[in-house]
């Protein structure tokens, strides 16, 4: 059983199971706050993934610095992870804070327009 | 070998954790345990960007996802609170 | 009931895309294309250690230049949404007063909480850290001294000034790399000095501390706005 599971597969697990709970709490909740839990822990389900996809067995972190030298006897190339995921999710995640927190300045707006905050009550724009 | 039993045991520990607060944020009806939830998530999620050996995600999630976040969903719910009062 | 049933039917079908993606899945055992190449001469080319912030700045940098420019475009948009009307803005909140324990500690944890941030982004380029990181630590910083004394008034021109001349900066440091060295962004019109020091790697230590300064900036003027939106009825 241990040679079957790694944690690439455990967190490629984590990061899907994440994004079915977050999907499901954006479509099912009325309250414009839950809606914007729900995308926050969506964000970090799809980063997990991403990470988890660059992910390799046995190696380390892609800074070089003395340990890695020593180790892998000035060859690099075989003894770190993917860099490139990283730092996509880098820009990911603060890109996802500046949209979290400019969906609560349109819920603050939107609160004080009509002192409610469930979706169904907001239906100015419905046919 | 046994570096890489422990990693795999505490990454599913973690994860079960994590996928549990996440059900707990979306379930529970009040809203300042929701928001927290999340923010416990982000947390585990961090600790889980370590394992994979990516320390400087870790960092930027620890920063902003699990403080700044969570400080923003704060004042928007002190507001709320203040009007139903 | 449609309604849950229309729910289940969309996660069921994402259930079944993520299976069919799991089964296929094997995990890589080497680096291969672009990462084999930012592995092997990476080091050389661009004398970073840390190869993220290679990446990020060198190989990516035009993507970074994106990302700073969306973050501009949000900071810019909250502050025209909250923007408080004249009467508010002579309000001053009301508060129960802050405790003894928290005005003390932020005055001995503040000036560290800043040290630490110069320091994440100014060795973005050899240990974990970089200017994103840097920039949140700053502004929790700021977020401190708001805390301890809710009506405090940050300075808004010495935050406007920062964030204008480091994206300026930024922009003139990537033109420079057009006249002086290869391309759009590149960091060796400043020569690259020993593997390791502090001031290696070119041009990446200053386009990090830009970067970082520009985030905290940006980051500290929209809880500014979040604090200030407390005073409106």
């Amino acid at each position: 059983m241990m040679e079957y599971l790694n944690l690439g597969k455990i967190s490629l697990i984590i990061g899907f199971v994440l994004i079915l709970v977050g999907f499901w709490g954006l479509l099912s909740q009325k309250n414009i706050i839950k809606i914007i839990v729900s995308f926050t822990i969506l964000q970090t389900g799809i980063n997990i993934l991403i990470v988890a996809l660059g992910w390799i067995k046995g190696r380390t972190a892609p800074i070089i610095d003395n340990s890695v030298e020593q180790a892998a006897n000035h060859n690099v190339l075989n003894s770190i992870v993917d860099p490139v995921p990283q730092a996509l999710v880098l820009t990911a995640i603060v890109i996802s804070f500046g949209i979290t927190a400019l969906l609560l300045a349109y819920a603050m707006k939107l609160f004080r327009a009509k002192r409610t905050l469930e979706i169904n009550k907001f239906n100015d724009l419905k046919w | 070998m046994n570096n890489e039993y422990i990693f795999i045991v505490l990454a599913i520990g973690i994860g079960l954790l994590a996928i549990v607060m996440a059900i707990i944020a979306i379930l529970n009806k009040k809203l300042s345990i929701a928001v927290i939830a999340a923010g416990v998530v982000s947390l585990f999620a961090s600790i889980l960007f370590l394992l994979m050996a990516a320390p400087d995600v870790a960092m930027t999630e620890a920063a902003i996802g699990s403080g700044l976040s969570t400080l923003i969903f704060f004042y928007v719910l002190n507001k709320i609170n203040k009007y139903n009062d | 009931m449609i309604k849950n049933s229309l729910i289940a039917l969309v996660l069921a079908s994402f259930v079944f895309m993520f299976f069919h993606l799991y089964m296929s899945y094997e995990p890589k055992t080497e680096l291969s294309g672009i990462a084999a190449h930012y592995a092997e001469k990476g080091a050389a080319e661009v004398g970073a250690a840390n190869l993220v912030t290679a990446v990020v700045v060198t190989y990516r940098g035009f993507d970074t230049i994106g990302e700073v420019t969306i973050l501009f475009l949000t900071a810019s948009i909250i502050s025209f949404f909250l923007k408080l009307s004249k009467e508010d803005e002579d309000k001053v909140i009301v508060h129960r007063g802050t405790s003894e324990l928290l005005i003390t500690a932020s005055q001995i944890l503040i000036p560290i909480i800043f040290l630490f941030g110069a320091y994440v982004f100014m060795n973005g380029h050899l240990t974990p850290g970089g200017g994103f990181q840097g920039g949140a630590i700053i502004a929790s910083g700021v977020v401190l001294s708001i805390l301890a004394n809710p009506n405090r008034e940050i300075n808004h021109n010495v935050i406007i000034w920062v964030e204008s001349i480091s994206g300026v900066l930024f922009v003139i440091l990537g033109i420079l790399g057009i006249f002086l060295a290869g391309g759009f962004l590149d960091n060796r019109f400043i020569s690259l000095g020993e593997f390791g020091d502090l001031f290696s790697a070119g041009a990446i230590p200053i386009i990090y501390s830009l970067i970082g300064l520009k985030v905290g900036a940006e980051i500290s003027n929209i809880l500014d706005k979040y604090q200030k939106s407390q005073k409106e009825s």
